[in-house]
Parts: C-alpha cells; sequence; structure tokens
C-alpha cells in the first residue's frame, strides 16, 4: 500500500505497480481526472501537476518516488469555490478551444506566478513553453497570465 | 424521409473530402424548409416550459423512426427547457470540439427567446437522430445548418410566454414585452418572470413557426458580444468532460496493437504470457478487416487486444507483447517513392484525367508570357491532443442486448450504425453519450476508434471497458491529411493580366476503393476556373494504401497554398502589385455573384474584393514596415467564409522566418460570439503557421513519426499578433473553425518571398532550408 498527499488530502492506494506513473495513479486510482494525458514522454505539458509547488510532468513520476511530497493538480487550484485568480482570467480571457491542454497550461502558469509575479512576455515564453496547445491559444494565454498576475498586484 | 436521406449523404459527403462543393449547397439545401418544422411541446417531470423544435422531420417519419426517450423524466430530446425557477436549458446537439459550439448555441437560442445570458445553461444533448436530425462537428457547418433552427426554437419559446402572460393579464399581447427573461405590460407595469409564466405558458398550444417573427439584426443585444465558453468554469477546476475522463463502476482498460504498417494481420502472439502479467485479465487477438484505407467502413482493423484493471497495466503489458505481423494485406506507400514519380509524372504531357477545361488553354499558353511552378507538400497529422479513447459497455438482457458508449466523436450519427453494425446489434439498441472532444481538427469524423471500443466490449464480456490509444497509436493510425504535388502553367497576356491557367495535380488513388483520396484531387470548380476563359485542370493519380481523411479545411488547407502562392508568382511575374492583381481577376465577375457557375460555388466576388481591399488597408498594404518587415498577401474561399489575410514577416541571415503579424479581414456573415470567432481565427493562424514546418512521411507503410518529439507543433514563444477585423455582412453566417487557416500559409510565404526573393515550393519550409521562430 502507497500513501499519497494530494490536495491536501492522505490518499491510501492498494495493489498498483510502483512503476505506474502518477498521472495514472491520479486518474485511474484517485479519479482525478482533471490532469490529462497528451503524449506520456514529457513533450506536451498536459500533464502538469506540482509536487511541492514545482511543476512535474506527471506522466513521468513513478508514484513510488514521490513519497510524502505534496502533490497538487488543478482540482486542488481553487479554494473551495473560490477561484484562483489564474482560474478567473482563464475565463475572463476565454482562454480555452477543445480545452484539454489547459489544466497542464494552468498548473505551469500558477508554478510561474509564484515564482514570479510580474512576468515578462520573454518569461512567459520560456517557462510554459514546455506546454502544448494543439488549438493554438498562446495569444490568451499570455493575457491572462499577465492580467492574472496585475490582479494580484491590485490586491495586494 | 427525403430530408433526413439528404442530410446523411450530405455527412457522408463530407467526410468523403467532398465538403467544399457540398457545403455550400447544404447551406440552402439541408436546412429542412421551415414549414415541415414544427414545435412539439413536452410535458413532463422537469416541469415548466419544454419545448422542441423538431429537426425537420416530418411527424409521420418522427413516428417511424428510433423510439423518442420515455418522456418522464424528461430533459433530453427537447432544444428548450424553461423550468419555474427560471433556469433555462438548451440541449445543443452537436459535439464540442473547441469550435465554441455550446456556447454559439446558447447565445443565438437567448437571443430571440430574449433571455438574460446568465439565466442559460447549455447542455450537451443525446444522440438521436430522429429528434435531431444529422449530429456532427464539421465543415464549419454546425453553425449555418442551425441558425434558422435555434432562432426559431427561441422565437417559438418567447411567443409561448407572451401569450401566457396576456391571457394571465387580459391584454392583448400585441402590448406585451419581453426583455431579460421577463414579460413586461408597460400600460399597467406589471411584469412577471419567464419561470413564473412556465407552467401556463407549457398548457398553450406550440405556435406555427411561420408565424414567427425573428428579431432585426439592429435589436440584437447579445448575438455579436463576447461571452466566455459555457464550460470554461469546469475546464479550470478539472472536471470530467472529456471521453478519457469516463469512469464506471468496474470498468476495465483496453489498447489494441496493431500493425505499424497500416493493414497487417496477426501471425501470432505470445498471449497466455501477456495474460500472466500483473493486473492483466486478457489478451486475445482481434480478427479484424485488414484494408486500412477506409476506417470509416471497415471499422475494425487486425490486431491484439489487451484487457487490464487500469491504464498503466496494460501499457506495460504492452512493452511485453511480441507480435508476428503478417505483413502480406499491409500498406507498402514510400513517401519517397511518391517524390520520385510526381516528379516524373509532372513532366509528361499526357496520361492525366482532364477534371475540367474550358477555352483552349495550350493555345493561350503559346503566346504571351507564360510562368510555371511546381509544389510539394506532405502529409500531416491531425495530433490532436486528447488520444483517441472510447468507452463502451455491452450488456446481454432478457429484452435484447444493448450496447452503452461514452464517445468522443465528431460524427455520432455515423459512429453509432457503425457500432451497432460491428456488434452486431440494431440502431435503436445502441446509445451514445457524447463527450466533449478533446480536439477534433477532422480526425475524429472518423470512427474507427469507436468500432474498436464496441468490438471489445463485447469481447470483454459485460463489463464495461475503455479503449485507450497511446500518442503512437494516434499517429501511427491516424487518418493523416493527405499529401500532394501540383504543376502549374500560368499565361499571361500583354497588360499582365492573368489569361489562361494550367493545373496538373499529382494526387493519390485509394487502392481499395478506387476513389480519389480523401481531400485529394483538385475540384472541378476549383478557383480561379470561370474567372480566366482559357483554363484546365488535371489530375495524375498514385496508388496510395495508407487511411487519408478530412483535416482542418479539408482540400482547401492545402489547395489555397498552392493556388495563392501561385497566383503570387504571376503578379511577380507580372510585375504587377499582387492586391492589385488579385483585385483585377475578381474584378472580371464584380456584380454578378449570382452568375452560375461562379467558381466553387458560394465563391462570391465581391465579398472576395471586399475582404482584400480591407485586409490591404487595415495591414498598411504598400506602406512602410519596419526594417527588415515584408508583407504577403493571401485570400481563400471556403466552407462560405471569404477571407483575406496579410501576413508581415521577417526572415533571418539563417533563413529563420518570424511571423510578426498577421492582418487578417473575414467575411462570415454576422459573428455570434465575438470572443469564440476571435479565438477560433487566432487559433487558424497559429495551426497554418505551426503546419508550415510539419509533415509524417511513410516508409514501407509505416509513419516515421509517432510522437511530437519528432512533431514539433509551435509552442508559446514567438506567437504571432493577430488583428482581426469581421466584415458583418447580411449573408447568413457560417462557422469559423476552418475558414481562416487556408488562407494564413500562402500568405506567409508570399512575405517570404518579399523577404528573400525566394518561393517556397515544397512543404514543409525545413525542405527548402527555412526554420520558424
Ligand atoms: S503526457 Fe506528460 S508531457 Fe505529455
Ligand atoms: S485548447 Fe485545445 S489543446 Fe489547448
Amino acid at each position: 500500500m502507497l500513501r499519497l498527499n494530494v490536495n491536501g488530502h492522505e490518499h491510501a492506494i492498494e495493489d498498483v505497480a510502483d512503476d505506474t506513473p502518477l498521472l495514472w495513479v491520479l486518474r485511474d486510482e484517485l479519479k482525478l481526472v482533471g490532469t490529462k494525458f497528451g503524449c506520456g514522454i514529457a513533450q506536451c505539458g498536459a500533464c502538469t501537476v506540482h509536487l511541492n509547488g514545482q511543476p512535474i510532468r506527471s506522466c513521468q513520476m513513478p508514484v513510488s518516488a514521490v513519497g510524502s511530497g505534496k502533490i497538487t493538480t488543478v482540482e486542488g487550484l481553487a479554494a473551495g469555490e473560490t477561484l484562483t485568480a489564474l482560474q478567473k482570467a482563464w475565463i475572463e480571457h476565454d482562454v480555452p478551444q477543445c480545452g484539454y491542454c489547459q489544466s497542464g497550461q494552468l498548473m505551469s502558469a500558477t508554478a510561474l506566478l509564484a515564482a514570479n509575479k510580474n512576468p515578462t512576455d520573454a518569461q512567459i515564453d520560456q517557462f510554459m513553453a514546455g506546454n502544448l496547445c494543439r488549438c493554438g491559444t498562446y495569444v490568451r494565454i499570455r493575457k491572462a497570465i499577465h492580467s492574472a498576475a496585475q490582479a494580484v498586484k491590485g490586491n495586494a | 424521409m427525403n430530408t433526413v436521406v439528404t442530410t446523411e449523404s450530405f455527412v457522408n459527403d463530407l467526410v468523403a473530402g467532398l465538403d467544399r462543393d457540398v457545403a455550400s449547397q447544404l447551406a440552402d439545401a439541408s436546412l429542412p424548409p421551415v414549414s415541415r418544422r414544427g414545435f412539439i411541446k413536452v410535458a413532463g417531470a422537469a416541469g415548466g416550459l419544454v419545448l422542441a423544435l423538431s429537426a425537420g422531420l416530418p411527424t409521420d417519419a418522427k413516428a417511424q423512426a428510433r423510439p423518442a426517450p420515455p418522456p418522464i423524466p424528461f430533459v433530453p430530446g427537447a432544444y428548450v427547457h424553461i423550468a419555474t425557477d427560471g433556469k433555462i436549458t438548451l440541449y445543443s446537439k452537436n459535439p464540442e470540439i473547441g469550435q465554441g459550439i455550446k456556447t454559439a448555441f446558447g447565445v443565438i437560442l437567448a437571443e430571440e427567446l430574449d433571455a438574460k445570458w446568465s439565466d442559460v445553461t447549455v447542455e450537451q444533448s443525446e444522440i438521436n437522430a430522429a429528434v435531431y436530425g444529422a449530429q456532427f462537428a464539421g465543415g464549419s457547418l454546425s453553425i449555418p445548418m442551425s441558425w434558422d433552427t435555434l432562432r426559431q426554437a427561441g422565437a417559438g419559446a418567447r411567443a409561448m410566454l407572451v401569450a401566457a402572460a396576456a391571457k394571465q393579464w387580459g391584454v392583448p399581447e400585441s402590448e406585451v414585452t419581453t426583455s431579460d427573461s421577463t414579460v413586461l405590460h408597460a400600460a399597467s407595469a406589471r411584469k412577471a418572470s419567464y419561470g413564473s409564466l412556465a407552467t401556463a405558458a407549457a398548457a398553450l398550444p406550440p405556435p406555427d413557426p411561420k408565424t414567427l417573427k425573428l428579431k432585426d439584426r439592429k435589436d440584437y443585444k447579445l448575438i455579436g458580444k463576447r461571452f466566455t465558453g459555457v464550460d470554461n468554469v469546469s475546464l479550470v477546476t478539472g472536471k470530467p468532460l472529456y471521453g478519457i475522463d469516463v469512469n464506471l463502476p468496474g470498468m476495465r482498460y483496453a489498447i489494441l496493437e496493431k500493425c505499424p504498417a497500416v493493414g497487417g494481420k496477426v501471425a501470432s502472439a505470445n498471449l497466455e504470457e501477456i495474460k500472466k502479467l500483473p493486473g492483466i485479465f486478457d489478451a486475445f487477438i482481434v480478427e479484424g478487416s485488414p484494408k486500412a484505407t477506409n476506417v470509416m467502413a471497415t471499422a475494425v482493423l487486425p490486431g491484439v487486444a489487451i484487457i487490464g484493471k487500469n491504464t498503466w497495466s496494460v501499457f506495460s503489458a504492452r512493452k511485453q507483447l511480441k507480435v508476428e505481423w503478417d505483413k502480406s494485406t499491409a500498406s507498402k506507400d514510400s513517401w519517397t517513392q511518391y517524390v520520385a514519380q510526381a516528379k516524373e509524372l509532372s513532366s509528361k504531357a499526357q496520361g492525366e484525367q482532364v477534371v475540367k477545361a474550358t477555352g483552349d488553354v495550350d493555345k493561350a499558353l503559346s503566346s504571351g508570357k507564360t510562368v510555371e511552378g511546381f509544389y510539394q507538400f506532405g502529409f500531416v497529422s491531425h495530433a490532436q491532443l486528447e488520444p483517441q479513447n472510447c468507452t463502451a459497455w455491452y450488456k446481454q438482457g432478457p429484452n435484447g442486448d444493448t450496447l452503452e458508449m461514452w464517445t468522443p466523436t465528431q460524427l455520432p450519427g455515423n459512429g453509432l450504425p457503425l457500432a451497432a453494425g460491428v456488434v452486431g446489434l440494431k440502431p435503436e439498441q445502441v446509445t451514445f453519450h457524447q463527450q466533449r472532444v478533446g480536439g477534433g481538427f477532422g480526425r475524429r469524423l472518423l470512427n474507427d476508434f469507436v468500432a474498436e471500443a464496441a468490438y471489445l466490449a463485447k469481447a470483454a464480456g459485460g463489463v464495461p471497458i475503455k479503449l485507450m490509444w497511446t500518442r503512437e497509436d494516434d499517429m501511427r493510425h491516424d487518418a493523416y491529411r493527405v499529401g500532394g504535388f501540383m504543376a502549374y502553367k500560368g499565361g499571361l497576356d500583354a497588360k499582365g493580366n492573368l489569361s489562361a491557367w494550367n493545373a496538373h495535380m499529382i494526387t493519390f488513388q485509394d487502392t481499395a476503393s478506387k476513389q480519389v483520396a480523401t481531400a485529394g484531387g483538385i475540384p472541378a470548380n476549383e478557383f480561379p476556373m470561370n474567372y480566366v476563359t482559357d483554363y484546365r485542370a488535371s489530375q495524375s493519380l498514385l496508388p496510395l494504401s495508407m487511411p487519408v481523411g478530412p483535416w482542418r479545411a479539408p482540400g482547401s488547407n492545402t489547395m489555397s497554398w498552392v493556388t495563392q502562392s501561385f497566383f503570387h508568382e504571376l503578379s511577380t511575374a507580372a510585375k504587377r502589385d499582387h492586391v492589385e492583381f488579385l483585385l483585377e481577376v475578381f474584378g472580371r465577375k464584380a456584380g454578378q455573384p449570382a452568375a452560375a457557375p461562379a467558381g466553387p460555388p458560394g465563391l462570391n466576388p465581391d465579398r472576395a474584393i471586399g475582404v482584400i481591399k480591407l485586409a490591404a488597408e487595415k495591414a498598411g498594404w504598400g506602406k512602410p514596415l519596419p526594417k527588415g518587415h515584408f508583407h504577403g498577401l493571401a485570400f481563400y474561399f471556403s466552407h462560405q467564409g471569404h477571407i483575406a489575410e496579410v501576413a508581415e514577416v521577417s526572415v533571418d541571415a539563417k533563413k529563420k522566418v518570424t511571423l510578426h503579424k498577421m492582418t487578417v479581414a473575414a467575411d462570415i456573415g454576422p459573428v455570434i460570439n465575438l470572443s469564440g470567432a476571435e479565438n477560433q481565427v487566432q487559433g487558424c493562424v497559429v495551426d497554418a503557421l505551426s503546419t508550415l514546418g510539419l509533415e509524417v512521411t511513410m516508409e514501407n507503410g509505416e509513419m516515421q513519426q509517432t510522437n511530437f518529439d519528432k512533431y514539433p507543433m509551435r509552442r508559446i514563444p514567438n506567437t504571432p499578433k493577430v488583428d482581426l477585423h469581421f466584415v458583418e455582412s447580411n449573408y447568413p453566417p457560417t462557422g469559423l473553425g476552418e475558414p481562416a487557416f487556408p488562407p494564413a500559409g500562402p500568405a506567409i510565404c508570399n512575405a517570404i518571398f518579399a523577404a528573400t526573393g525566394h518561393r517556397i515550393r515544397t512543404l514543409p519550409i525545413t525542405k527548402e532550408g527555412f526554420t520558424l521562430a
């Protein structure tokens, strides 16, 4: 049996192979399906989650390596009904098209703003380049990140 | 049943790649005449007013078609439900694939209903041809096909609420108005919410759709404004919406390993070993049908299925799987060979099929100035981000077997009978739950993954199974955008005007069906047919056994690149301004848009002229640009959209191309949701830019690129600015999932020529030594 801390909750996970990527434990065992599968080879970023606040590719992380680390998924961003500034900006700027990449985009963007409260375009490019959006919503992703950064600044 | 037959055959044609011709006919013809539509009022436990505007089936046909769902508790099957608490629900009949249709449908309905937008919820409808008619997302047709129906549904429900209020208040209906989900009587200062009137309205007879007066455009309160997608809150909080998110109690997971050389059969496999692996319930050979090309019709390809307790157990077991393939039936296609053959064929003066010829092109080309160009474009993959998947549950029952499926398809209307056929059931024994689709781009108009899931569910014996494709499965077994070659000869007269056009396409023929490959081939009415008298379009066919299919703006996405690039070659050779050169050609038919046949059906020269001028003006065509920046322009008509784009490009010494800005002028009729429309155009520009740098190549029937590491789609850096201008014309609206794509690629390549003097004639542009910043 394995213990996993996800979104502030301890989960006991029975009977999964040690090499199971965290992605599939989240999706198949914990039914947290907001984290997506796109490529399985660390190319698309659809599976991005946070491990102790750092963005990781959950398709590459064997669940046995997580240990007591704290996992955050897209389901754990909002505090109850209260959305984060980024989630709000994503809605306000109507970022998604098919939407499939967007939980990964949000997890990367959340990590970016945690590290850098007011990123430049170049910093956004660098940080977000690991997240593919097949629908090409990049114009809006950038806008939403800037607008969330402004909103947080306004509230501080 | 005429209407149904027409619509279904339309959809088949669409998938067969004929959409460019058929789409425009559809905009007029497929919509059933208004008189044949009628409202059906549905009473049920839901309470309030439930109003369905039938999809156009006459009542008797409806009775013969699939039995309607049980009325209690009634929800699906209707377009609109107004609950007593004022909540308004629209059941959106077509799949949501990222084109924003759920939101756009809601806006259209709410407009005519005069509803407050925040009262409106949009839900995916059930899949039921008897109630909804054709259900699919393709050809940018959802909007044109539902524009009238949804407006009438809204207006019909509004009329019933008005009638109910007038009756309650004892005043004439003509004195009653509506606004923000409320009925008002100004003279007596009375008002009532839609919710409070819903029950009374439900007791009234529904109106005859013919008597409804639809709003004037100037009175629109919602249409044309910005709306955020109706699923966005669910999306940013990670709610299960997609096919891949389906979880059922007792569900098992399945993979199907197919031959990497498409169409190969299983000779043997180490099944016993696989069955012993942890978490594996079963492994077996699927005989299937080895013919690969028309995956639509052949359903299931041969392979080895593994069924296990979770995704990782089947993915892991698959790594241990050893299959001996019998490749005698497999594709041996080779891109390298095709390229060599095409070059040879292009130089031959005979043997090709003439698709269309007017005037005397040979004679015309023998005098004046002649320009030649040979173009090549590769196959590309859909690469929608959600890999194919499908969940299915086959149940044996005392009253006959049933199949229940959770389907992320673009074409449920075809998928349902296909799945039924695969498991030997009748369509009425099959239920589809349509899921949000994590990217379509045409790939999911093919239901091969649906057929596979149906087959595996039956084999799994009573438990639900989720079929998972890996990215490698997805790229190996795509229905690719077909590659092709085009040899052009164009003539210029003494004034430097276009005087002759000879297009010889080297394209593909499906080895099984002997049909021209889907979205390959040169349409008989391809522009500039009918704009230049001496015109010939012909094609030579190379045998192809890889599956190909519709890919965002099928046919148009490549035809636009060759035609609009070659137009630029001609205007350049004539030493003419490109805009002026194009305007002269369209000007030949100006003022006679109805003159038939005027080239591609629906292509309206005045609308073309309008957007070309607008794009040029907004981009500052001919005006000074920042140092090192150059413009290129292209126009293309597809999916009823007239769109011109101007690319502003710079190219550095290492031939790295940066697209700084794309100016887009689009005439698509009224815009429904401005935010969604802009999103689609921005996405089309990014996709078109990305695709200039991509290809998949097959050798010995196997695709060489099987994951994103070998298929470098664009990421966020250097995303171009998109400056978008809509001509809000009074033509009926069309969808925007596709038509902004085709002009973007040639506009960029024309700008590269302006910057470097190098004509890109081969795609991807890396073949010509260029890269994309
Ligand atoms: S699924 Fe993990 S990076 Fe693509
Ligand atoms: S919104 Fe479709 S992949 Fe990003």
